[in-house]
């Protein structure tokens, strides 16, 4: 069973971390990050299969490959943001892990503007007509 | 992809072992030899972190249509 396997991997990781915490605490920093990537290479292969389906419903209904793709890279810019801020706030720097944060939003938000100026002149569109 | 523990245990390791080398240094009195055996491990390390840290982001890039 996979989640067996993430959460062995997560209590080894942690259990270790905690240990060299005492001697070197910047080892035992990157032993954290090496954990969490490691997770997270576990999971793309599953990640793969739902995007591809995800990718095949869209064509199925006719949707513009345009929006999803932006759909499908603001899920993946909000995935990394959380990431590294997680990782900085665990190296104890709370303020650079709020600007990754900030960043993310930022990045979302412009990536998202041909979507929204599509919703905006449908709109007026709509009133317009 | 199967997630391989030899690098945690790895990484713990040389963590210990370097722990117990600088003590051991710094009681001799080799404070300088210390810092080496640190600055050593920790690029050891760094560049085994760095290269996985490299490949999910290959990943990332890939399985989220990023070009």
């Amino acid at each position: 069973m996979e989640m067996l396997q993430v959460i062995g991997i997560s209590l080894i990781g942690a259990f270790f971390a905690m240990v060299l915490k005492e001697q070197k605490p910047n080892l035992s920093f990157l032993l954290v990050v090496f954990v969490g990537s490691s997770i997270f290479l576990f999971l793309v292969e599953k990640i793969t299969a739902i995007v591809q389906t995800v990718e095949r419903l869209a064509i199925s209904s006719n949707v513009n490959m345009l929006y999803f793709a932006t759909i499908l890279k603001i899920i993946g810019i909000a995935y990394i943001a959380e990431f590294a801020a997680q990782i900085t706030k665990d190296a104890g720097q709370a303020s650079i892990s709020t600007k990754i944060e900030f960043a993310g939003k930022i990045i979302i938000l412009t990536m998202a503007i041909p979507i929204l100026t599509a919703i905006i002149e449908s709109v007026i569109q709509l009133v317009a007509s | 992809m199967p997630i391989d523990v030899d690098l945690i245990f790895k990484i713990a390791g040389v963590g210990l072992i370097v722990a117990f080398i600088v003590t051991i240094l710094d009681q001799v009195g080799k404070k300088e030899y210390a810092q080496w055996v640190i600055l050593v491990s920790f690029i050891y390390i760094l560049f085994n972190i760095a290269s996985v840290v490299g490949e999910l982001m290959d990943k990332i890039r890939s399985v989220f249509l990023f070009q």
